[in-house]
């Protein structure tokens, strides 16, 4: 069981001829195995930031992350484990891999990193990441840019999960991808968390499968946790206005037409 | 306005670093030049010009070093650059001076033209992709790889020397009189055309084909199919949306290529034997002649400065984007 | 065909002559009523975008373009198609009559222009003979309209927010008061918060001035929302038009049933979805 504490963490930046700007407020969440965590924002909400200082691109003005109670470490070795323990799949399917290399390179080089397997059994690996991502092992050796944007996403998951982590962050994973296969990679990774027992943190400003993918929703308006709470509960009673004000403005042909008689939100995407 | 201040401060310390830089230079050179002229010509060279080379070149070592520092400024913001070696002794002020408008008279006119001509082929040959203008692309290209001399001797050779129709050499007739009157300027115009028409063509290519590509690129941007779609006549949308903004980086490597003018030209200098600052500078070097070179070296650094001010500054005025503070 | 029909698209087929050949749009054909709002739903790649540009004729080499006819039928009565018009008739119905709002507004505003002149631009070649104060007033108010507030009339694009620009794109649509205004993802990297006002302006201003939408997005739950009729595109071919209502309760077509299950219910019924230990209803 592990555990990732956010605990009241600030980021100021300074903005030159305009002051401070105030990026995180005073956040504080925890982040543990077994469970999804959804953090909800609009752009300019603090979202990317909690993302950044999460995987070390930034650090807090205030405020502590603590992995297991402790902090997380900033160099060496340590950071090495940090890293194999917190992954992140990013939003861009088309700019995370490198052109240049074929996928067995991608998944390979976190397999070599962090020593996950033998040297002789990588290959293997390989292969069995790809499965479980739902791709044919064949792929391999393609390069990304064969690829579709789906399938692409699908290997940044594989390589997310390749180095066995503990939790796992997903900063707008389907946002840039077609609409009839966003729910195919979101059920991927659920189904992927209940299988290692992941914590994962899912990044986005879409309510609707904020609710359906996660058991907890926070609220992010910026930089201040507004609400946060069960899943359901967040989005079909919220207590706060401005969470209200979110569910409302988003599209639901069901208040219109009421519950589906049809197809509509019957069937999960592939 | 910050903006432009910020600027101005930064552009001040380059100054002040390129001539404290110049300051240093001869005092690391090994041995010195000046004491052994001056030992050569004992008698003939008066006391202030002994003390501004001393100033110049450091050999005032009885004074501490920043004294020399506050001395040399002294001198520099006197206009006093020192003696030339090999004109007699004159103020290097006035042999800079003397030279100075013609370089920057025919060379400067001459970028002139090659940037107004070559943006302008280039815009119109961006925009219509596939004209018979295109030949022109390669044509001036192959001429901006031809070598300068090369170029300016057979250009001597066909238009003067056969045809008769310019002048080889100089920037005036010795027989006209210097004044502000036509005959003089006519004729400055007679010996300048060869000159500046080779520089021209060897330019020309780069400001076609710089321009060219830049429409290229933005005539791929969205801003112009929404100026299409809003039914603008294709004049308004070539000038006001594509060449507006295809034109920016041009400008600034046409600021900066003015700050080359002043080193001149040195090889078209030496063909037509123009009285320019690159021949001078020839000139100075193969007769040993330091403090003029130093004196030229200075002038160069600070027009090179003075340019890229302008390019920052004409570019600032064009894209609105640049004047901005950090976006939020 | 009524006289409340604006717009005949008469078999419209856009092809880019490359090796081997892309058929973008195959054989659409549509009619759309006055003040109707019509959305047009696909993903990427669908050919949405493909045929408002082939509309206007805004494509280029090496798209061709053809078609029996795409004719627009003016309010004034009379009949023009699209597809036969000349240079500088085609540059006088463009923005007069039909106007679009174009996608991601980061680009779509010339960045060394203020918008004041950008609007003023569309006064000053469609109306030769208004004076420079009556523009002026003009581009204000229309500013004014969309509620950017006429302040900004010498901004530049860079100096507004996102929501603001898409704002001014629509204020530079509407300046002719055209006929039709073609949408292309006008709300798509927009805050839902404001997309949902900006989705009201535009309910507004058509409720004012009596125009016909068609609004091409592939958030489908939204054209429900606000559409009169719906055309699902796909691989260049529309696969299904109706009402959203219909289309909500009994979709025809196996990929609009697809596309609709792609959007998971926000308040209603969980559905087939996994999460976490719960599984309910199918998966897939």
């Amino acid at each position: 069981m592990t555990t990732l504490e956010f605990s009241h963490v600030s980021r100021t930046y300074k903005v030159r001829g305009a002051g401070t700007l105030k990026a995180l407020d005073d956040v504080s969440f925890t982040l543990t195995s077994g469970k999804t965590i959804a953090l909800v924002g609009q752009s300019g909400s603090g979202k990317s930031t909690i993302a950044k200082i999460l995987t070390q691109l930034e650090s807090p003005t205030n405020g502590s992350i603590l992995l297991d109670g402790k902090p997380i470490p900033r160099r060496g070795r340590a950071l090495r484990a940090y890293r194999q323990s917190v992954r992140m799949v990013f939003q861009d399917p088309y700019a995370s891999l490198n052109p240049y290399h074929s996928i067995r390179h991608h998944l390979e080089r976190p397999l070599r990193l962090h020593r996950v397997v033998p040297t002789r059994e990588i290959d293997a690996e390989v292969g069995r990441l790809l499965e479980r991502v739902k791709l044919d092992p064949a792929l391999a050796d393609r390069s990304p840019h064969e690829l579709s944007g789906g399938q692409r996403q699908r290997v940044a998951i594989a390589r997310a999960l390749a180095s066995r982590p503990s939790l796992l962050i997903a900063d707008e994973p389907v946002s840039m991808l077609d609409v009839s296969i966003r729910l195919g990679v979101l059920n991927l990774l659920a189904e992927l968390q209940r299988e290692s027992n992941l914590g994962v943190l899912y990044i986005t400003h879409d309510l609707a499968t904020a609710r359906h993918f996660s058991d907890e929703i926070m609220v992010l308006n910026r930089g201040v946790v507004v609400e946060r709470g069960p899943a359901d509960r967040v989005i079909l009673e919220p207590e706060h206005e401005y969470t209200r004000r979110l569910r409302d403005a988003s599209p639901n042909p069901e208040t219109l037409f009421g519950a589906s008689t049809g197809t509509a939100g019957k069937e999960a995407g592939k | 306005m910050r903006f432009f201040l910020r600027r101005a401060a930064f552009y001040l310390f380059t100054l002040w670093a390129a001539i404290t830089i110049n300051f240093f230079l001869p005092r690391m050179m090994k041995g010195d030049p000046i004491t052994a002229y001056l030992a050569r010509n004992q008698g003939t060279v008066s006391p202030e010009a002994i003390e501004s080379l001393k100033i110049l070149f450091g050999l005032n070592t009885d004074r501490s070093l920043w004294q020399q520092y506050i001395d040399y400024w002294g001198l520099l913001l006197s206009g006093d650059l020192g003696r030339s070696l090999s004109k007699g002794l004159a103020p290097v002020s006035e042999v800079i001076a003397d030279a100075l408008p013609w370089t920057l008279g025919l060379v400067g006119i001459a970028t002139l033209i090659s940037f107004f001509v070559g943006t302008s082929i280039g815009t119109y040959i961006g925009w219509k992709r596939g004209s018979k203008a295109e030949f022109l692309v390669p044509v001036t290209t192959f001429l901006s790889t031809v070598p300068y001399f090369w170029l300016g001797l057979i250009m001597i050779a066909v238009f003067s020397t056969t045809l008769g129709w310019f002048p080889a050499s100089h920037a005036y007739d010795k027989t006209v009189q210097p004044g502000f009157n036509w005959e003089f300027i006519s004729n400055v115009i007679y010996h300048g055309t060869l000159p500046a028409l080779t520089i021209v063509i060897t330019s020309l290519g780069g400001w076609i084909l710089g321009m060219r590509n830049m429409m290229i690129t933005v005539l791929d941007e969205d801003y112009i199919t929404v100026a299409q779609a809003k039914g603008l006549s294709p004049r308004n949308v070539v000038v006001h949306y594509a060449a507006r903004n295809a034109v920016l980086p041009q400008l600034s490597s046409f600021a900066l290529s003015l700050g080359f003018i002043v080193g001149g030209t040195l090889i078209m200098e030496m063909i037509f034997s123009y009285p320019g600052l690159g021949l001078r500078l020839f000139e100075a070097t193969l007769a040993k002649d330091y403090p003029l070179m130093q004196g030229i070296f200075l002038v160069i650094t600070l027009s090179v400065l003075v340019a890229n001010i302008i390019a920052d500054m004409a570019y600032a005025a064009l894209d609105p984007r640049t004047r901005q503070e950090e976006a939020l | 065909m009524t006289d409340q029909t604006l717009l005949t698209i008469d078999t419209i087929d856009v092809v880019y002559d490359v090796d081997p050949p892309v058929h973008a749009v195959r054989g659409v054909s549509l009619e759309l009523a006055r003040g109707e709002i019509l959305g047009l739903a696909g993903e990427s790649g669908c050919g949405k975008t493909t045929l408002a540009y082939a509309i206007q004729r805004l494509l280029k080499p090496p798209a061709v373009i053809s078609a029996n006819g795409v004719i627009f039928h003016d309010r004034d009565g009379t009949d023009i198609d699209i597809t036969s018009l000349d240079t500088d008739a085609l540059r006088r119905f463009r923005w007069n009559k039909a106007s679009m709002v174009f996608q991601g507004a980061m680009n779509a505003l010339n960045p060394v222009k203020n918008i004041g002149s950008q609007l003023d631009d569309v006064f000053r070649t469609h109306r030769p003979g208004m004076g420079k104060a009556e523009r002026r007033e003009a581009c204000a108010e229309l500013l004014d309209i969309v509620k950017v507030g006429r302040d900004r009339l010498r901004s530049y694009p860079h100096e507004l927010s996102g929501g603001m620009r898409q704002r001014v794109m629509i204020a530079m649509a509407l300046a002719l008061k055209p006929q039709l205004m073609i949408m292309d993802e006008p709300t798509t990297a927009l805050d839902v918060l404001i997309q949902r006002e900006i989705l009201q302006q535009i309910s507004e201003l058509r409720t004012q001035f009596g125009f016909s939408v068609i609004f091409i997005t592939h958030d489908l739950p939204l054209l429900l929302e606000i559409s009169d009729r719906i055309a699902i595109m796909r691989a260049g071919e529309v696969v299904e038009l109706d009402t959203p209502a219909n289309i909500y309760h009994g979709a025809k077509h196996e990929y609009t049933r697809t596309l609709l299950s792609s959007f998971p219910s926000l308040t209603g019924d969980r559905g087939g979805f996994l999460r976490g230990d719960q599984t309910t209803g199918a998966t897939r």
